[in-house]
């Protein structure tokens, strides 16, 4: 087909550009600004060339985080997506069960982040907790503010409270959208139980799979509150994440620079890893044909 | 292949019914004999989906049982009473290719592999897929993905029953006629007994041998095609079967005369006719004469519809339908007569049965 070319059809999409300048570019471009500059207070900046890229990269602190970073988001995926993929198929497809599992499963995901994290702050203390006291007293030594591992546990237990929902969710809406007919043909054609998890319900989900595993991912790589609130990144840097650790550096140092070089990388990660994940998804539907 | 026998079966989808009117599926008593061609003919609403799912064991009927050659299988499950059914809409298994697709109901059997590609092969033959064997079935087009989905009804070598559940909805009418003629000439080489529903008189006319009329949740008449329309037994019949329906018009009766309005219709017999009854003279507009003689008509209105001529008129105060051939005069001053033979009396919707003398069928 033709194209029309038509210049004036800039203005259409002009306010919604402007509106992205502000709410995106331009402080993006700022941190730019920052990533490549030092300063000494006083509002006088010197060129720092790629400086503060060069320190980020090479400093053992910022591997560190990643690494925990993306061990994090592997476990969390890893447990969410099956756990919740099975919570979707267990749900009720008729009847006052739905509305009422509907809400329960909304329920984690209406808590604010800090709140959630506030939570699990006292739901796991050693003295008053609930879980910490329990356990304790079960003879299982818990205690997340000592112990790396237990508050590894804490967080990603925590994370899955509040998440797998969004899986839930999403893939009961992949679910529910398949015909009867399916079923039925399936009963008619003698598939066992897997055969139609892996024929019908699994390739009809896929597409909102995708979603909840890109959102996921993201989210969980992106993750400051929960944690800061638990553990404040503790014990020692066990649990301190890329995010605490950027504002660590940005606002508990202040070095700016250092901080805006390191949240151009941290973007840079995002955004390559979201691809990654999008595209490996999406291959098997351009393969055929 | 199999002999099904349905004994008074009745489905509502509610747990509390009560009134007759809460069933879906009124009374059904009616046995399908082994080999038979069937139709299930009605309106959308009329039960005919309910029923076929009944027979193949998706639902279970809220009263009744179900034989198949004599063995109750009621209790037993769709894979137990080993049908096939077809779905109106395409059922594919996207993942899948063609092939796996119409070998997935052999190989969920364990039917050994040399005998699965036979099977698929002639099927992919049959239904002209053979080139896109080895293609993902998701980016087919819907008639064939249907295609596929008829596959699957029909690959299974030994199957009691294969349903039909409107299954040519979505494919185009030139193909309709091609498929439907497969499923025929099918029909006659395998003897699987097969219950084909539809709303199409075409489709339930050409393809099945035994046309089960339903309308309102029960069968209203079961013959063959030409009895349908020779002699319908239910005034739903005479309106839902031929183009245009059967003419009704209240009567009353005298032995062995009718009378419409002010005119007298002298009958072949005299029928019998129950007191109170709400009564109507049935006539297609088939065997309806336009000619110098009979009874006056005011002409409306005429119909070319290529090779007839359908001529709306008034008769007695009533719409009267009449079909005359294309060439076919229309005098001036056109008077109607009835053909006596193809009058029917119906008594409260149901045809009247003539005492005296049997009317031609």
């Amino acid at each position: 087909m033709e194209k029309t070319w038509n210049n004036k059809a800039w203005f259409l999409v002009l306010p919604v550009l402007v509106l992205v300048a502000f709410s995106a570019v331009i402080p993006l471009m700022t941190v730019v600004n920052y990533s490549v500059q030092d300063t000494f207070g006083n509002n006088e900046f010197f060129w720092a060339g790629t400086d503060w890229f060069t320190q980020t990269l090479t400093s053992p602190r910022f591997w560190d985080a990643l690494w925990r970073n993306l061990v994090f988001s592997a476990v969390i995926l890893a447990i969410e997506v099956p756990l919740g993929i099975l919570i979707a198929l267990n749900m009720p497809k008729h009847g006052i069960g739905v509305p009422l599992c509907l809400v329960l499963m909304a329920l984690p995901l209406l808590i604010p982040w800090n709140v959630v994290g506030t939570i699990w702050q006292v739901f796991g203390r050693v003295d008053i907790g609930l879980l910490g006291y329990v356990l304790n007293s079960l003879g299982v030594h818990y205690n997340y503010t000592q112990d790396p591992t237990a508050a590894w546990a804490t967080v990603i237990v925590m994370d899955v409270w509040h998440w797998t929902s969004l899986v839930v969710l999403l893939c009961y809406a992949g679910l529910v959208s398949i015909p009867d007919a399916y079923y039925q043909a399936a009963r008619i054609d003698g598939a066992s139980r897997f055969s139609v998890f892996r024929y019908i319900q699994l390739p009809k989900m896929k597409r909102v799979l995708l979603i909840a595993v890109l959102l996921r991912f993201m989210d969980s790589f992106m993750i400051y509150t929960e944690p800061f609130v638990v553990t404040g990144g503790g014990p020692g840097s066990s649990t301190t994440f890329l995010s605490i650790d950027l504002v660590k550096m940005a606002v508990g140092q202040f070095d700016l620079g250092p901080a805006a070089a390191m949240s151009i990388i941290y973007f840079l990660i995002i955004l390559l890893l979201s691809w990654v994940f999008y595209t490996v998804m999406t291959q098997s539907d351009a393969e055929q044909g | 292949m199999a002999r099904i026998s349905l004994e008074h079966i009745r489905h509502a989808y509610s747990d509390k019914a009560k009134a007759a009117g809460d069933y879906a599926l009124k009374e059904v008593h009616h046995e399908w004999e082994d080999g038979g061609a069937y139709a299930l003919l009605g309106p959308s609403g009329c039960g005919k989906t309910t029923l076929l799912n009944i027979i193949s064991g998706l639902l279970q009927p809220s009263d009744g049982r179900i034989l198949f050659d004599g063995k109750d299988v009621t209790q037993l499950s769709t894979e137990e009473r080993n049908i096939a059914q077809v779905f109106q809409f395409p059922v594919v298994y996207d993942t899948m290719t063609v092939f796996d697709n119409l070998a997935f109901p052999l190989r969920n059997r364990k039917v050994p592999e040399a005998e699965v590609e036979k099977r698929v092969n002639e099927i992919l033959e049959m239904t002209d897929l053979a080139g896109m064997a080895k293609r993902r079935a998701q980016r087919l087009t819907a008639d064939q993905k249907q295609k596929i989905s008829l596959g699957r009804g029909l690959v299974r070598a030994n199957v009691n029953a294969i349903l039909f559940d409107e299954p040519l909805t979505v494919i185009d009418p030139h193909m309709k006629w091609v498929l439907r003629s497969q499923l025929k000439r099918l029909h006659r080489q395998s003897r699987f007994t097969m219950v084909y529903v539809t709303h199409d008189q075409t489709e339930a006319l050409t393809f099945a041998d035994k046309v089960v009329v339903m309308h309102d949740g029960q069968i209203v008449q079961i013959g063959t095609p030409a009895e349908l329309f020779e002699r319908p037994s239910h005034t739903f019949v005479g309106y839902f079967i031929g183009s245009p329906g059967m003419n009704l018009m209240p009567a009353s009766i005298d032995g062995a005369s009718a009378r419409v309005g002010d005119q007298t219709i002298s009958l072949s017999g005299a029928p019998a006719v129950k007191a109170g009854g709400r009564i109507e003279l049935g006539i297609r507009p088939e065997f309806v004469r336009l000619g110098r003689e009979g009874m006056p008509v005011t002409i409306t209105k005429v119909e070319d519809i290529g090779r007839q001529k359908i001529v709306r008129a008034t008769f007695c105060g009533q719409p009267l339908a009449i079909v005359l051939a294309e060439d076919d005069e229309i005098p001036t001053d056109a008077k109607v007569s009835f053909e006596k033979s193809a009058i029917g009396i119906f008594v409260d919707s149901w045809r009247a049965k003539t005492e005296t003398a049997r009317q031609e069928g």
